[in-house]
């Protein structure tokens, strides 16, 4: 049973206490690495990552792909180095925190992907001796996680907005 | 958006035809799709972030996304929506963009 503790606080300043246990801090440092060797490469998951641009033009998303490839990959890879070099932090900043949002969410991408993950997974028991139990095990932590991460964030945003159509609306 | 498509034009031309005289700028729009791995909340978080919408746009647009399947989340001239697009993929939201002709 995992203890429901939350593991970000906002602190007045604006930064984020950062509460993981050792045990979730070693398992958090397994992966950067692990996604950073395949983003490079074709692997269909990491495909996920790099998605067209439009829907029935291939020509037209290879040439955007073509475009934005290299910065989305450095991106991603930012998001992770940041996230592993913090790993150990007890506080982050919001851009710090910020950085592990994208790096657990694209963790979350390509484990989903390859996972084949459905709206009914969420629905489904996960039976003991599935082999990839403990890749589930890993893909509803990593959102257990995340969300903490979102909550802790959205407290930094006017939930108002800031473009003019919707202060006008709701002011 | 003023996105003013800018073509050179010939000395003498044809009389125009009536299809040719008005060509409104329709706006190239952003298309956020539906997928079973992104959260809720990072979607809506996400919208407010990119977009600056209100908290109580972001997670209709969410909403939509996830009940209708797809949602348009942006719109603007090319450049505009090829930035946006480029946003949501940078934040691993599923995303493309088209042009209504």
């Amino acid at each position: 049973m995992r203890s429901f503790q939350r593991r970000l606080k906002r602190t007045r300043k604006g930064d984020f206490e950062l509460r993981l246990p050792k045990a979730e801090r070693d398992l958090l440092r397994t992966l950067p690495s692990q996604l950073r060797e395949v983003l490079p490469t074709d692997d269909p998951a990491v495909g996920r990552l790099f998605p067209p641009a439009y829907r029935d033009d291939p020509e037209r998303s290879e040439e955007y792909r073509r475009l934005v490839r290299d910065d989305l990959l450095t991106a991603h890879l930012e998001a992770l180095e940041v996230m592993e070099a913090t790993l150990d932090a007890t506080r982050l900043t919001e851009d710090q925190l910020a950085s592990w949002l994208s790096a657990v969410n694209d963790l979350r991408l390509v484990l989903g992907t390859r996972l084949d993950v459905t709206e009914e997974t969420y629905d489904r028991e996960i039976a003991k001796d599935d082999p990839d139990g403990t890749a589930y095990a890993l893909y509803f932590y990593l959102g257990w996680l995340e969300e903490q991460v979102v909550e802790a964030l959205a407290l930094g945003i006017d939930p108002s907005g800031t473009e003019p159509e919707s202060r006008s609306r709701d002011g | 958006m003023d996105d003013v498509t800018t073509a050179t034009v010939p000395v003498e031309v044809d009389r125009p035809s009536a299809q040719d005289v008005v060509v409104p700028d329709r706006p190239w729009l952003v298309i956020c799709w539906n997928d079973p791995i992104n959260l809720m909340s990072y979607v809506t978080y996400v919208f407010q972030k990119l977009f600056g919408y209100s908290f109580a746009k972001a997670h209709k647009l969410m909403m939509d996304v996830h009940l209708r399947g797809k949602a348009i989340v942006s719109s603007g001239n090319r450049e505009k929506a090829e930035f946006d697009t480029f946003r949501l993929h940078a934040h691993g939201l599923w995303a493309t963009m088209e042009h209504p002709s």
